[in-house]
């Protein structure tokens, strides 16, 4: 370990924009953009499942209000939702002073609360796609055993519907991850503010943008290849059977 | 009524910015995704590694990171270049980049590598039988892409077309992060100064969501015409 640092400063030493202090500041902000894309899209994905399954209600009242929140998250700019979310918890009057300023004080939960709300319109939409694309026949199969509707959602159309859905839902999670960039915005350090951070320091945007583009560019790949890897496992015995 | 304490004007043109910028991206885009989906089904291999280079560095990168470049990469990266032109053919030249221009060039070359993979999507599905057709009524090759191949793949390209354009759309927001004056940033210096974020983000809001069901409807409308002749199947 103490070897690479050593290797590491040695290859900094005549380097003056990428020294051990800015790629520092490029550490702290992948830290931040993997928390801030890991916990939006877990908690969009517990959020998605129950919406994607009332979406597809009979009851109007229920697949209304989710129709409407998918429509507005999905037609409006991610950037609009966050200033909405993040000026509206600033300016409310007295917030300032209750307990909550503590939690909301940070823009990393404005964000946070932001980008959930987001990806879960988009995965709701996706689910709901893969439900209503349910084989006729795994249904009626499920019925002719004589299953319950809660017991066949549980047993046989959500487990069929999330491996089909994966596809999609991997393009979500690459699309989740570049829109974090506009977390610096509201002034995150994340990788992107990382490298605005570096830019306005040297006055250095090729050095800059173009090492946080090859970060990014890194972690689409890492998620493209997982996502292969488990289409690849889990979707096996849709495969055609001569290949 | 609600009170814009003045910024109604404002904002308007804003929206102005916004549909502009949009549109204009968009023409790139659909010319610059033409010449990828012909390059990368180009027989010449350096075309096509070109293309697939393209393609794959401009999706695999944000949108903000690849904008923040282009605008502040941009102008140091023209300056080089006068000043290389100045030192070795004395030509004296100053080329000032204007936000607007810039916007729509970078917006124009993110939405070109996904237009080119819709086009080239929908290139391939056309039937070659067609095509054929065409050749035996002696039809140039620039005659049969115009009446054969062009109308065609835009059968099957339209989908996809219009989910380009529909995040298209939302990604023009993004210009004001780089200064452009739509209406994502008038709103937002709105409330800055009014302290009220709600009435502003929220008519910012509906204006895309007015925006994007509009152009619904429009696709629609496309598609119909496109499908004339293929049934309802599609």
């Amino acid at each position: 370990m103490e070897a690479l640092m050593n290797a590491l400063t040695e290859l900094l030493a005549d380097n003056t924009i990428f020294t051990m202090k800015t790629l520092g500041y490029y550490g702290e902000g992948l830290v931040t953009t993997v928390q801030l894309v890991f916990l939006s899209l877990i908690i969009g994905l517990v959020l998605a499942v129950p919406l994607a399954i009332g979406r597809g209600s009979r009851h109007a009242w229920i697949k209304m209000p989710i129709f409407f929140f998918t429509y507005v998250f999905r037609g409006t700019p991610l950037l609009v939702q966050l200033y909405l979310i993040y000026y509206g918890v600033v300016f409310v009057d007295g917030i300032q002073d209750t307990w909550l300023w503590l939690i909301l004080e940070k823009p990393f939960v404005p964000a946070l609360i932001a980008f959930t709300l987001n990806t879960a319109a988009y995965t709701t939409e996706i689910f709901r796609g893969a439900i209503k694309s349910t084989p006729r026949g795994e249904i009626e199969a499920a019925r002719a055993y004589g299953m319950s509707q809660r017991l066949m959602m549980r047993r046989i159309i959500l487990p069929s519907a999330f491996r089909r859905a994966l596809p999609a839902y991997g393009n979500e999670v690459i699309f989740m991850l570049h829109a974090s960039a506009i977390a610096s915005v509201v002034t995150i350090m994340d990788l992107t503010g990382a490298a605005r951070f570096v830019y306005a320091r040297f006055y250095a945007p090729f050095e800059a943008f173009l090492f946080v583009a090859g970060i990014y560019l890194c972690l689409t790949f890492a998620i493209l290849y997982f996502f292969r890897y488990l289409e690849k496992r889990l979707l096996a015995h849709l495969k055609p059977a001569n290949q | 009524m609600i009170d814009l304490h003045g910024y109604g004007p404002r904002l308007l043109e804003g929206a102005l910015v916004t549909i502009e910028l949009a549109v204009l991206s968009l023409v790139v885009a659909v010319v610059l995704g033409l010449l990828t989906a012909s390059a990368k089904m180009s027989r010449n291999w350096m075309l096509h590694k070109v293309a697939t280079l393209y393609t794959t560095v401009i999706r695999g990168v944000p949108d903000l990171v690849l904008m923040m470049l282009m605008f502040f990469g941009g102008q140091i990266g023209i300056n080089m270049f006068t000043d290389m032109l100045y030192d070795r053919f004395d030509i004296d030249i100053f080329i000032n980049v204007n936000e607007f221009v810039a916007g729509v060039i970078t917006i124009g070359l993110i939405f070109g590598a996904y237009m080119g993979e819709t086009f080239r999507g929908a290139f391939m599905a056309v039937d070659n039988g067609q095509i054929e057709a065409g050749r035996a009524y002696g039809m140039s090759h620039w005659l049969v892409f115009r009446r054969i191949r062009f109308p065609l793949m835009m059968r099957h390209a339209l989908p996809g077309l219009s989910n380009n354009w529909m995040v298209l759309l939302k990604t023009t927001a993004l210009v004001s992060v780089i200064g452009l004056s739509d209406m994502v940033r008038v709103a937002s210096e709105a409330s800055k100064a009014t302290r009220e974020p709600f009435t502003f983000m929220i008519i910012v809001a509906l204006i895309y969501l007015l925006i994007a069901t509009f152009s619904e409807w429009g696709f629609a409308r496309l598609q119909k015409r496109y499908d004339v002749g293929f049934g309802e199947s599609h």
